[in-house]
This record gives C-alpha cells, sequence and structure tokens, in this order.
C-alpha cells in the first residue's frame, strides 16, 4: 500500500562523476551510432544515462523506500529527462537530491485502482547550477502485473 | 537533411530497424545501466512472477530510442527526452524506430519530436517525446 505522507519527501544529496569509459559502454549498450559518444575523448552523456546514477546512490537509502510500493505490482510508467543547456560532459561531478513529487490515484482501464508516484531528481554541477532533471512515473497497479502492459 | 530550413512540422528521420534484441544485449544493458532486476534474465523468476519468460528492460528501449534522436539531430543538441512505456519488448523482437518534428519553435530555435519504437508484428513499445536545439 502507499503511503502517500511520503509527498516531499527527500533523500540526503550524493554525488556522481560521469566517467567517459561509462558513457561509451552506455551508447554501446543502446545501440547509438554517433562517433561523439563513441570515439570522442569528452562526449556529454546520452539521454537516458542518468539512469546509471543507481551506481552512485547510497544503498538502503532511497526516498523510494518511504513510499512503500508494492514490488508484486510495480510498473514503470514513463520517464523524463530535461537538460538546462548541452548534457553534462565526462568530467563532470554532480549533486543529485530525489524527491517524491507527487502520489496520485486513478481508475485502470482494465478495472482497479492504479496509484502513481512521481519522483524529481535534481543534478547540479560543481557551481551548484542545475544542469538536468530526471522524472519518473511509478505506477503500482490493482492487480498483480500481467505481460500486457508495463515494462 | 537536418538544418533548420528543412526541419519543418512533418519532417522526419529514416526509420530504422534494431534488433533482434538479444538476451545479450539485454544482459549488455543491465551491466551498462545497474538494474539488475533477474526479471529481464532468468526465466525462472519471470515464470514465478507470471511471466511467460525473461522479457527486456523499459529503459533499454528507451536508450535506443534516444539513440536514434541523438544520432538524428546531435549528442550536445538534447534538452528534453521522455518515454511512455506501451508493450514489452521480448528476447527476438525487431524494433523500428521512427520520428518526426511537431512543433517549432523560432525564437529558441528548437524542435519537438514525437518519437516511437514499434515491435514488428506487434503495437508501439515506447512512446516517445524530445526537444532538441537546431545550430
Amino acid at each position: 500500500m502507499v503511503d502517500k505522507s511520503a509527498i516531499g519527501a527527500t533523500d540526503e544529496p550524493f554525488t556522481m562523476v560521469v566517467e567517459a569509459g561509462k558513457v561509451r559502454e552506455f551508447a554501446r549498450a543502446t545501440m547509438s551510432a554517433s562517433p561523439e559518444y563513441l570515439e570522442g575523448p569528452d562526449p556529454v552523456i546520452p539521454p537516458t544515462f542518468l539512469t546509471t546514477v543507481s551506481f552512485w546512490s547510497p544503498p538502503g537509502r532511497s526516498v523510494f523506500s518511504k513510499v512503500k510500493m508494492d514490488l508484486r505490482r510495480l510498473l514503470h510508467g514513463g520517464q523524463e529527462y530535461t537538460f538546462h543547456g548541452p548534457p553534462p560532459a565526462v568530467g563532470t561531478t554532480l549533486t543529485v537530491q530525489t524527491r517524491v513529487a507527487d502520489i496520485y490515484e486513478k481508475e485502470g482501464k482494465r478495472g482497479g485502482t492504479m496509484t502513481f508516484v512521481i519522483t524529481i531528481s535534481e543534478f547540479r554541477d560543481e557551481s551548484g547550477t542545475l544542469v538536468a532533471e530526471a522524472k519518473s512515473t511509478a505506477i503500482e497497479t490493482g492487480k498483480p502485473a500481467t505481460s500486457e502492459a508495463g515494462a | 537533411m537536418t538544418g533548420w530550413e528543412n526541419l519543418t512540422v512533418g519532417a522526419a528521420a529514416p526509420d530504422r530497424e534494431y534488433g533482434p534484441i538479444s538476451r545479450t544485449d539485454i544482459v549488455q544493458y543491465q551491466g551498462a545501466s545497474g538494474d539488475f532486476n533477474p526479471i529481464h534474465h532468468d526465466d525462472e523468476f519471470a515464470q514465478s512472477a507470471g511471466y511467460p519468460g525473461a522479457f527486456s528492460v523499459g529503459m533499454l528501449q528507451a536508450g535506443i530510442l534516444a539513440s536514434f534522436a541523438t544520432d538524428w539531430l546531435g549528442p550536445r543538441n538534447v534538452r528534453t527526452f521522455g518515454v511512455q512505456f506501451r508493450e514489452q519488448v521480448w528476447p527476438g523482437d525487431v524494433l523500428v524506430c521512427s520520428g518526426s518534428v511537431v512543433g517549432r519553435d523560432d525564437d529558441a530555435r528548437t524542435v519537438d519530436l514525437e518519437l516511437v519504437a514499434t515491435r514488428v508484428g506487434g503495437g508501439a513499445a515506447i512512446k516517445g517525446y524530445a526537444t532538441f536545439v537546431v545550430e
């Protein structure tokens, strides 16, 4: 059962370093053909690269644990990245903080109430400038997941 | 065909095919991303959760669609990239990515894109949208 009192909760900020090998590995894994990622000396990150923040977040301290979603009924509904300029380049040390932005319910088309949990992570560079944001939509379905929807 | 004059509403990138998506592709993405959920590589685990078998990571399809867009308009130019997950992708699926311009901002010199990754023989796996600066 989702805990709505988690709206507004934040985790402790932590750092994430953008590394060249990691960018190249990620670009290959996502089948990019861009020479900037694959050959360039100091590429910017691919659009969905910030998902690798999981390598940097302190274990067990994710703000997500405060929401108390049922993992058997959890779907990833959507994901959005915003960059306030060119995406951060290799060598940048980012400071990351995530907050639970919203929790709301909707009636599902196939019956059952779906609960939407919106989290937003802010990424700041060494000068404290907000350079990127990641918005994630997680859905707790009314029934256990089936192969019909979600990823 | 990526200059400002050519990127009018309706302009499209050539469709591009990715795959068949192999189990190795899925495992490679899991290693790169740090999402090691066994539901994406362990058939027994996936079956115990009610699925016919292991299936791809949604963020892999999202990443492929993002690569399609940045290969078109440039890695440094992306300002927004978003996806909604629709159908699951299974090992052996072939994905076709397509994209077109749906909006333009002359002052900011940006274009808005509508993007989709479709399963051959199936429906849309990922619907995406993006905004790019055009130099």
